[in-house]
């Protein structure tokens, strides 16, 4: 008879709901991005220019700022996750595979986070 | 340790042109919008460090090669968010069949070409002959 309890054996085995986290998250940031992916293409072709007045002037409108930072977060999860895959598919030998995915994730997180400041620091009137 | 199996290659499916060409399309795809995230990211940087910054990026972005690239993003785009409804599609078990995967394949094509063309005569207009 194990003493392991019977939560400590399905943990991390897929079963516990987590198999399908990735798949999940793939699909939740891909419907968000349909409607925020074309709000971005459609704003950026409508600009009047893309000059630093007329640019910065659309990034700080209360709702602009809000979908932009959703966007770049979203993309960066949406991003990350595929990116994944495709190194997890194609780059083998455990060294290189793990090293390739740490930095892949690193970029995105770094993406998100300038990307978020940048935003953040035009909508909030702190560019010089 | 013993030889682990592994999954079946490539090679054992029988991949009608079309599968092949939408499932590669939409990988290839995905990984140049990852590339546009980084572009999108250094684009709002310098709108952040102010008009001097600006100026430089925007004299970077004016380049040719970068209007090539805007051009093939838009392209990407258009794809990439076509073939990804089809696959929200399939996620609710809806068109699995062989039949109408293939119908929704070329429906994919085309309609991710007249929404790139659109696209491409806005920006073209608006931008590069404005």
């Amino acid at each position: 008879m194990s003493l392991r309890t019977p939560l400590a054996s399905v943990l991390g085995r897929g079963a516990a709901k987590e198999g399908v986290h990735h798949w999940w998250v793939q699909r939740l940031t891909a419907v968000a991005l349909v409607p925020l992916g074309i709000w971005f293409v459609v704003s950026l072709l409508s600009l009047p220019s893309l000059g630093y007045s007329a640019v910065t002037a659309w990034m700080s409108q209360g709702w602009t700022a809000v979908l932009l930072i959703l966007f770049v977060l979203t993309a960066a999860r949406h991003s990350q996750l595929g990116v994944r895959v495709v190194v997890e598919d194609y780059v083998h030998g455990a060294g290189p595979k793990t090293a390739l995915l740490v930095l892949v994730t690193y970029l995105h997180v770094i993406a998100a986070a300038a990307g978020v400041f940048a935003v953040l620091r035009v909508a909030l009137g702190g560019a010089p | 340790m013993a030889e682990r199996p592994l999954s079946p290659h490539l090679s054992v499916y029988r991949m009608h042109r079309y599968t092949l060409l939408t499932s590669m399309l939409n990988r290839i795809t995905g990984l140049a919008l990852a590339a546009g995230l980084i572009l999108l990211v250094y684009w709002l940087m310098a709108a952040a460090a102010g008009p001097g910054a600006y100026a430089q990026a925007e004299s970077v972005l004016a380049l040719w090669i970068f209007k090539a690239v805007f051009l093939v993003l838009l392209a990407v785009f258009s794809y990439h968010l076509c073939a990804g409804v089809r696959h929200l599609v399939w996620d609710t078990g809806r068109g699995l069949e062989r039949a109408q995967s293939r119908v929704s394949a070329y429906v994919v094509l085309g309609a991710s070409a007249v929404l790139f063309v659109g696209l491409a005569c806005w920006w073209l207009v608006s931008r590069v002959l404005a």
